[in-house]
């Protein structure tokens, strides 16, 4: 006993200091910037493999007609693409960077429970190894939605869904636990002086994204554990013949989806809020009412779902909650998109990779913001819903909001995760590709939508083909320019001009006080917050 | 520092929403038993009216449709009524197990507008039981019913739909009758 006692000891002393070398250093590492890395590493292949999905689904829509697969591969193409890119890109790639930065940032030498940090990491590559598994096999995969709504995922799927079902399982106990890990971080382990309202935004969004989390995966769980049931063990849930109800899956659903569009986009504004100061050289304009806006969001997320159902027949009185509702959070929204605009106003600005990128976003992320107002409308909803229009919204919102501020970030902590600048002319090219692309890629599904072009449908009527080509020409280059990141993040991995401790002279934060690279451990005691 | 009861704390408000998310579902029922929202009428038998209100009448129309693979054909005798709210009424419902093996047939009424099907009263209903079928066996069923006189004034018509569904072997039966054919 004291024999095994000794060797974990010597073990985890060893670990300690020098970390273990090849597969099992990554497979056993309980070090936040490891852990960090993994996400996001994996966050990026999850990006790329979702991505070449996209590409199969623009490359069928590129004419209209039936030419390169069929219509069941099409729609599990939009189903895993949609579920590969919410739980296996956007999500774990905030996981990660929070992973990396929160500790750095409040002065904490590691993550709070840096056990349950090596297992949130690693059951996840299991998860999406069964997910992508279920489409080689007989049946396919989910070919439901991302939003799996029963019928569809209880009566009409194969199988397969089982498969589904445990792969979110899977996912969601990740986010937990991940989440979970943030709050007792934040709560447990600021260093001295570092009070409420002196945390870094990105680590205040993340806080209150970690309390999104906890809140509703489980509802989520508790959603897809009554998919299993209804379809494998005979219960009722969403089956009228038992007395169920198949609206009510939409209810729960969402009840779960609106917040979590929240998670998807509150650690963004944290990122933004981040990049802008730094580049601008001023203070953050309006800190504290940063704070409250990001708190009023992620509350009136709770009371707003049922605007994704406006065309399942809701009384009118509650079509009318649920509208002003939704457009209620466009005010705390608006105070963040003022913020950063009066934080650049005037400043001494410069154009790096990762400003650039945090322009982009605020623009870009406003646009989306509008068309979200528009779906709000209730009477117009009954046009808009489900509709390529929708396809636009939310594209907007996700890959030019939540993706492009995780290449800002990407870009703005890289010289701190690798000691040495990126390459900054492949940097460009990758920004400049990557944002005329994504308009091409997006903003003519506006106008289709508005035309008419229902979405997660393999073939469309002539009069939109015009459209459709020029967007899946956008497409391939949207996908071809995130090569161009690939390749930047791997050489500056590799090498390239050393990059000082203060990375940018405009940036604040106790991340910038440790060296660059960041040391194995950083903070083992805890700096003094003034 | 001691991770643990703010850890615990977290667990619990886990395991607390994924509680809620079944908590959901008698909470929705019971929010669209109170509200009357999602057009599901009781299931139970109305008591009858004692008063008729003449000056009105509402337009009640009827809809049967089969769950896809039930093999029932269900149609109402006639398309639709012309009521005054209080006025009992009687339909006739003609039902036929279009299958070769005996079936259970189960109705699920729903009213629309949604509002009003907590004013639409069944006194005799086929919906109340389940109902065993032999193979290629027709039957006429009743429904009894009025319009409750408190229905709202911009409801001029409504429309009362089933949906049939076979229940045969996935239930245990309500009835004696059901068991027994269950049995055989």
């Amino acid at each position: 006993m004291s024999n095994v006692i000794n060797e974990q000891a010597t073990e985890h002393a060893h670990h300690d200091h020098h970390p273990a070398k090849g597969f099992k250093r990554w497979l056993y590492t309980t070090n936040h910037k490891d852990i960090g890395s993994l996400y996001l590493i994996f966050s990026l292949t999850m990006f790329l493999i979702g991505g070449a999905m996209a590409m199969v689904i623009r490359a069928e829509l590129f004419q209209p007609g039936l030419q390169l697969v069929d219509p069941h591969f099409f729609n599990q193409m939009t189903t895993v693409h949609g579920l590969i890119m919410v739980f296996g890109a956007v999500m774990p790639a905030f996981t990660g960077l929070a992973n990396w930065m929160v500790p750095m940032m409040i002065g904490a030498p590691d993550m709070a429970l840096p056990r349950m940090n090596n297992w949130s990491f690693w059951i996840l590559p299991f998860a999406f190894l069964i997910l992508l598994a279920s489409l080689l096999m007989p049946g396919g995969g989910p070919a439901f939605g991302w939003t799996f709504y029963a019928p569809l995922s209880t009566t009409y799927s194969n199988d397969n869904t089982a498969l589904f079902v445990f792969a979110v399982h899977i996912m969601g106990i990740s986010s937990i636990m991940g989440a979970i890990n943030v709050i007792v971080t934040i709560v447990n382990l600021r260093a001295p002086g570092m009070t409420w309202m002196k945390l870094p935004l990105f680590v205040w969004t993340w806080l209150i994204t970690a309390f999104l989390l906890i809140a509703v995966m489980p509802v989520l769980a508790g959603a897809v554990t009554m998919v299993l049931t209804d379809k494998y063990f005979a219960t009722s849930f969403f089956d009228a013949a038992g007395g169920g109800d198949p609206v009510m899956f939409q209810h729960i659903f969402w009840f779960f989806g609106h917040p979590e569009v929240y998670i998807m986009i509150l650690p963004a504004f944290g990122i933004i809020s981040t990049i802008v100061p730094t580049f601008s050289r001023k203070k953050l304009f309006g800190y504290a009412s940063m704070v409250y806006a990001t708190s009023s969001i992620a509350l009136l997320s709770f009371i707003v779902w049922a605007h994704h159902m406006f065309t399942t027949g809701m009384p009118v009185a509650g079509e009318l909650f649920f509208m002003y509702a939704t457009m209620l959070i466009s005010v705390p929204t608006g105070v963040k998109v003022f913020n950063w605009v009066a934080t650049m106003w005037r400043g001494s600005i410069s154009f790096e990779i990762p400003m650039m990128f945090a322009i982009a976003f605020i623009v870009l992320f406003t646009l989306g913001g509008f068309s979200g107002l528009m779906l709000a409308i209730t009477p117009a909803d009954f046009q808009y819903h489900d509709t390529y229009f929708v396809v636009a919204h939310f594209h907007y919102v996700l890959v030019t909001g939540a993706v492009f501020s995780i290449m800002a970030g990407a870009y703005y902590w890289l010289p701190k995760w690798t000691g040495n600048m990126y390459n900054e002319t492949l940097a460009k090219w990758h920004f400049w590709l990557s944002l005329i692309s994504v308009n091409v890629l997006f903003f003519p599904m506006h106008f289709v939508g508005l035309a008419g072009m229902p979405r997660r449908i393999p073939d469309y009527a002539l009069q939109f083909a015009d459209f459709n080509a020029i967007i899946s020409i956008g497409g391939f280059a949207f996908g071809l320019s995130q090569l161009l990141f690939v390749l930047v993040v791997f050489k500056c991995a590799r090498g390239g001009d050393k990059a000082p401790a203060k990375v940018w002279d405009g940036a604040e934060g106790l991340e910038w006080e440790v060296d660059s690279p960041a040391p194995y451990h950083t903070f083992e005691t805890p700096p003094e917050i003034k | 520092m001691n991770h643990a009861p703010l850890l615990k704390k977290l667990l619990l408000a886990c395991l607390g929403m994924f509680a809620f998310a079944f908590a959901l579902v008698p909470l929705y029922d019971v929010f669209c038993d109170v509200t009357g929202l999602n057009g599901k009428p009781s299931l139970e038998r109305a008591v009858v009216s004692d008063t008729v209100n003449t000056e009105r009448s509402v337009d009640v129309s009827f809809t049967t449709h089969a769950q896809s693979g039930a093999p029932f054909k269900v149609e109402s005798q006639q398309y639709s009524v012309a009521v005054q709210p209080g006025a009992m009424r009687e339909v006739k419902f003609s039902a036929k197990n279009t299958s070769n093996t005996d079936k259970i047939m189960q109705a699920i009424p729903s009213v629309s507008p949604g509002k009003a099907a907590k004013y639409l009263h069944k006194i005799a209903c086929f919906c109340f039981d389940q109902q065993p079928m032999k193979a290629g066996e027709e039957i006429e069923f009743t429904l009894l019913f009025y319009v409750d006189t408190e229905l709202p004034d911009d409801v001029e018509e409504l429309t009362l739909s089933y949906t049939v569904f076979d229940i045969s072997g996935q239930v245990v039966a309500k009835n004696d009758e059901a068991a027994k054919l269950i049995a055989n």
